[in-house]
């Protein structure tokens, strides 16, 4: 059993008991946030980490979802339509994301997702009919699958935890996967890929179509949470902020996004109960992750791990067989 | 049937031409050799029998099949595989996932999001043979960064053979190796069996012209001379242009 697993299995263990150790709703929903923006940057991972490009307007693509099932819902859809029909929509925009922004790679791709991400803002703040505008809009009630309302914080968090599960299991799976290994060829050889034989631009497409479902997955989530949607959700920052979480925690890990998500959630709502300059505190940490751990936190914490870890033994093999050590230089 | 059919390619980077009416018409089984001055054209003109680049004008055929507008991802599934004059490889995983991939990219497996590629058998087990015909059967697990030089040539070399092409092309596979290791992938390139038809740009004259059975002397883009290795190399023309006085 590796340490990867062992961390998993504890995660696993500490998020299925959580609202039992966990005191108090606001922390309970603090979790629950936690858990679908890690979906959010699961879903963003599969670009950034595995398919290594960089997208600056996931936002974008949650606020579609997010916006649909509250639309849907406030023209009296049921919840399951709504959030079907929400699933649809979001991939669909993302399918025509991804066909204008794969025409470039690198820095166009990220500009170009900026613009396509700042134009779905521009809607939700004009297209007033639509969207409510500033006022955004209200969503009455959380659904209630199999006749378990989510109404409570303790159900809502399960039913996230739920779904963080089968996201990160559906991950794991994918990378694993030949198609997953092809993807991170394109990502570090595009060319020799293509000499190989394989569609380099139809493997983006599929993994960008991957990533807008798991953040439609994510913004679904969302707007049940908040039971509200508003034009800030796909504001810049909220791409931004979901980036710095897959950055953070390591990209191209399948920790990584979710330590991320850990990190960027708790500072934005907890830390800033006592801290009210805790932007300050969040850039500070970035700083140091940067400098500390480019990598990112989880392959950051492996490396200094197993580095400790050497140490270690060979002291032990120093002490204990004095005979036998190799004579130093 | 003529293996590879060139027939008055061209190419030109803006004003600058750098193949201009190439013709070369490759036997199955033949080893050719082209040679020719830094900038005569000659990884060029790879990259267009690849299709990496698109000619201006020009047709080229791969056992008798028009492939000119045939997109290059798909030229390895009709037969055709190269290497790279600059090693082109994946330096975050190991040989065997090297190797893996090249012939991942000719299955439809390719497309699974769900197996697990490191226990598609058929596939690693096919990746390994590759690797013990070059001789690096024994580090097949080792990563791509711990490797030397000469085994990343090597690798080079597996990719392509495990795709079982019908014509492959070498861009100066000897590029940078030392006398010993010149010396394996001699014996590397001449164990590759005949059906395989071999293209081959190299600047190394003692290893090329053993290797050679027909030479194709490239020079400003245009084709000087060509024909059996002891024409070529008697040429005046080659003499002028390429070896020196």
């Amino acid at each position: 059993m590796s340490v990867r697993n062992i961390a998993l299995g504890i995660l696993f263990l500490a998020l299925a008991s959580l609202p039992y150790w966990m005191d108090g709703i606001f922390y309970i929903n603090v979790s629950s946030q936690i858990l679908f923006y890690a979906i959010f940057a699961l879903g963003l991972n599969v670009l950034v980490g595995y398919a290594g490009l960089v997208s600056l307007g996931h936002a974008g693509l949650f606020g579609v979802a997010s916006y649909a099932t509250g639309f849907l819902l406030a023209e009296g859809f049921g919840h399951t339509e709504a959030i079907l029909v929400a699933l649809v929509i979001g991939v669909a925009s993302t399918a025509v994301f991804a066909a204008l922004s794969l025409r470039t790679t690198g820095i166009g791709f990220i500009m170009i997702t900026l613009a396509l991400g700042q134009i779905l803002w521009g809607l939700a703040y004009r297209w007033i009919s639509l969207t409510g505008g500033d006022n955004g809009i209200n969503l009455h009630g959380r659904p209630a699958p199999f006749g378990i309302s989510l109404q409570s914080p303790t159900a809502f968090y399960y039913a996230t935890f739920v779904v963080f599960v089968v996201s990160v299991v559906a991950v794991a799976i994918f990378v694993r996967s030949p198609f997953g290994a092809a993807l991170m060829g394109t990502r570090d050889q595009p060319r020799r890929m293509n000499a190989l034989g394989y569609h380099v631009w139809m493997i983006r497409f599929i993994a960008c179509l991957l990533s807008g479902l798991l953040t439609c997955v994510a913004g679904i989530l969302f707007v049940y949470y908040t039971q509200f949607i508003s034009p800030q959700a796909l504001a810049l920052t909220s791409s931004a902020e979901v980036l710095l979480m897959v950055i953070s925690g390591g990209p191209a890990t399948l920790l990584g996004p979710i330590v991320g998500a850990v990190l960027v959630v708790v500072v934005k709502n907890v830390v800033s109960g006592f801290l009210e300059r805790w932007n300050l505190l969040l850039g500070a940490i970035f700083v140091a992750i940067v400098i500390l751990m480019p990598e990112g936190l989880v392959p950051g914490t492996a490396r200094l791990w197993r580095a400790a870890w050497q140490r270690m033994r060979r002291r032990a093999d120093a002490a204990g067989t004095p005979g036998d050590a190799e004579p130093k230089p | 049937m003529t293996a590879l059919a060139v027939t008055r390619l061209c190419k030109a980077f803006g004003g600058l031409r750098v193949t201009t009416d190439v013709n070369l018409n490759v036997e199955p089984g033949e080893r050719r050799l082209i040679i020719g001055p830094n900038g005569a054209g000659k990884t060029t003109l790879f990259n267009l029998i690849t299709g990496e680049l698109t000619p201006d004008s020009g047709s080229i055929e791969l056992f008798g099949q028009d492939i000119t507008r045939v997109p290059s991802r798909r030229r390895p599934h009709l037969g055709m595989a190269r290497t790279y004059q600059i090693i082109t490889l994946f330096a975050r995983d190991t040989i065997l996932r090297n190797v893996t991939l090249a012939l991942l990219g000719l299955s439809k497996v390719r497309w699974n999001p769900i197996a697990v590629l490191d226990r598609q058998h058929g596939l690693v087990d096919r990746a390994h043979e590759a690797l013990q015909r070059v001789g690096l059967g024994h580090i097949a697990d080792r990563p791509l960064s711990q490797t030397s030089y000469g085994e990343r040539r090597r690798v080079e070399i597996a990719m392509a053979l495990a795709q079982n092409p019908k014509v492959l092309l070498l861009d100066e596979p000897f590029a940078g190796l030392s006398i010993d290791e010149r010396q394996d992938v001699q014996k590397l390139l001449r164990a590759i069996p005949r059906d395989v038809t071999i293209v081959m740009i190299e600047h190394n004259m003692d290893v090329a012209l053993d290797f050679a059975e027909r030479i194709t002397l490239l020079h400003f883009g245009e084709v000087v001379v060509e024909g059996t290795r002891a024409e070529v190399v008697d040429d005046p023309r080659t003499r002028e242009v390429y070896l020196g006085h």
